[in-house]
């Protein structure tokens, strides 16, 4: 195996333009949080509890960002396994909001189309929004059945649901609101969300 | 005995606690009710926008908020149970609140009004609020093994899970990282310090990526056994959910939820339904230390 050091050796070198510049000053909007401070102190990676199933740490996309990477940003799995727990914006040193960055990337990427590095954690929300914009309210069983079912994991957790449903913490039945004319109404006003296929083939 | 109603909060309980931890919201509501607190649930409310409306597109994540947060009367604090959804009814009211536009976009969507100076708590702090008054001498507290059963010093760790990871626009509200144990100290428990209170248990990727959760849950299950502890406690229904689902070591400590271990120490006796829907039956231990018969 190669060591790093030569690996990087032989990219090519990155040339800063106007272009890196915009990426982080639309991030930076979009986000709310000033990205610039970011010293690669490696706090937030060294407190994420996803790290090691992570292409690149949260300092790793922080300093991809600086140096305008948007391809590799948009593509890589950092921003779909980020589950927002806000670990690494409560640790770090210069209070960036780095989950916060994450959010942004995210959208950012479905905005531009970019390959999704983790379809199945992105057919799990669409599954949840499906749910709320028909109920109001998540209705778990649902969700998941259709989730597993459109990853053709049909038994998968199989066990797991059986025991859940044993000590009744799977509903068979949503809890609903009064008025699920709101969610029709404000889902027609956002269907960014559903614009390509459900999970696969992005 | 019912003590009379020290004060009412708006209450949010959330889709978990409507579903999956039922156990979670009837015990909050019988401690709740134990020590003076009446809770006005919102009428109709709706899901807080969870992690993936959050995931994939904000604006729709605030008004999935901001509907509730219009449905809230002025006046009196809203409790929000769940982290995760205090977070985000949270941070949407604090967007709101610094974007009157916005704001009244959101309340003619929605048919009512949303008060920017509206106090938005979670469970552990208005429990905290209590003891201040009781600090003051406006009420007064039970004292374990007194006027109240207590938790006869059981060893728990306090699992916090994120919910004492606020992003930066939310540090500044009054949230104290040590709540829990000093509360369960009231209570009459035995608060042990241990490895991995803050660990985030993985939310929703334990849908999607159950490779990735195990180990971390396990991890955090681990971490709680070398401690000493004989059970956990957290304040989070998913994170409850999520551990006894995930977990598969051999030596799993039951994991009760903070509103459970709080009505057992009120003496709360209707406590039947609630223990048989844990994954890991904690009645076996809180036999073992007389909580419950």
């Amino acid at each position: 195996m190669r060591q790093p050091a030569q690996k990087f050796a032989s990219l090519p070198p990155i040339h800063l333009d106007r272009a890196s510049t915009r990426l982080a000053d639309r991030v930076r909007r979009m986000s709310g949080t000033e990205l610039r401070g970011c010293y690669q102190c490696r706090t937030c990676s060294g407190g994420c509890p996803f790290f090691q199933a992570m292409d690149y740490g949260p300092h790793g996309v922080m300093r991809l960002l600086q140096l305008g990477q948007l391809e590799e940003l948009l593509t890589c799995n950092t921003i779909w396994l980020c589950v927002g727990c806000h670990t690494c914006s409560a640790c770090c040193p210069m209070a960036i909001d780095i989950a916060a960055v994450m959010d942004a990337l995210r959208r950012l990427a479905l905005s531009e189309n970019a390959k999704v590095a983790e379809p199945g954690v992105l057919a799990f929300h669409r599954e949840v929004l499906r749910a709320i914009e028909s109920y109001g309210r998540t209705h778990k069983l649902e969700i998941m059945l259709r989730f597993k079912a459109g990853q053709k994991q049909w038994f998968q957790d199989f066990d797991v649901g059986l025991k859940m449903l044993a000590k009744r913490k799977l509903p068979l039945l949503p809890s609903k609101i009064e008025r699920p004319q709101d969610m029709k109404r404000l889902f027609n006003k956002h269907p960014r969300h559903k614009q390509r296929g459900i999970g696969g083939n992005l | 005995m019912t003590p009379p109603t020290l004060f009412e909060v708006s209450y949010f309980p959330g889709c978990s606690l409507a579903t999956s931890a039922q156990e979670a919201n009837q015990s909050l509501k019988r401690a709740c009710q134990a020590s003076g607190l009446l809770l006005q649930e919102l009428d109709d409310w709706s899901c807080c926008g969870t992690s993936s409306a959050h995931a994939l597109d904000d604006e729709l994540s605030l008004s999935l908020a901001a509907r509730n947060l219009a449905l809230t009367p002025a006046g009196k604090p809203l409790m929000v149970m769940c982290p995760a959804c205090y977070k985000n009814l949270a941070g949407a009211h604090a967007k709101l609140k610094e974007d009157p536009e916005r704001r009244r976009d959101e309340e003619r969507r929605w048919g009512g009004t949303i008060d920017p100076n509206l106090r938005i708590v979670t469970f552990l702090e208005l429990v905290n609020f209590l003891r201040r008054l009781a600090e003051m001498g406006a009420v007064r507290l039970p004292r374990p093994g007194k006027e109240m059963e207590g938790l006869h010093r059981i060893k728990v760790a306090p699992y916090y899970g994120c919910a004492t990871m606020l992003p930066p626009r939310l540090r500044a509200a009054s949230f104290r990282p040590a709540l829990m144990t000093e509360l369960l100290d009231l209570l009459g428990a035995e608060p042990l310090r241990w490895a991995l209170p803050n660990r985030c248990c993985g939310t929703f990727l334990t849908a999607a990526r159950p490779d990735i959760t195990t180990p971390l849950v396990n991890e955090i299950m681990q971490a709680a056994v070398d401690s000493g502890a004989e059970c956990l406690v957290t304040a989070c229904a998913m994170c409850q959910l999520n551990i006894e689902v995930r977990c598969d070591l051999p030596n799993r400590l039951p994991i009760l939820h903070f509103s459970e271990a709080m009505a057992l120490a009120l003496g709360v006796k209707d406590h039947e339904g609630w223990f048989k829907r844990h994954l890991v039956d904690p009645r076996p231990l809180l036999k073992e230390h007389r909580l419950i018969a």
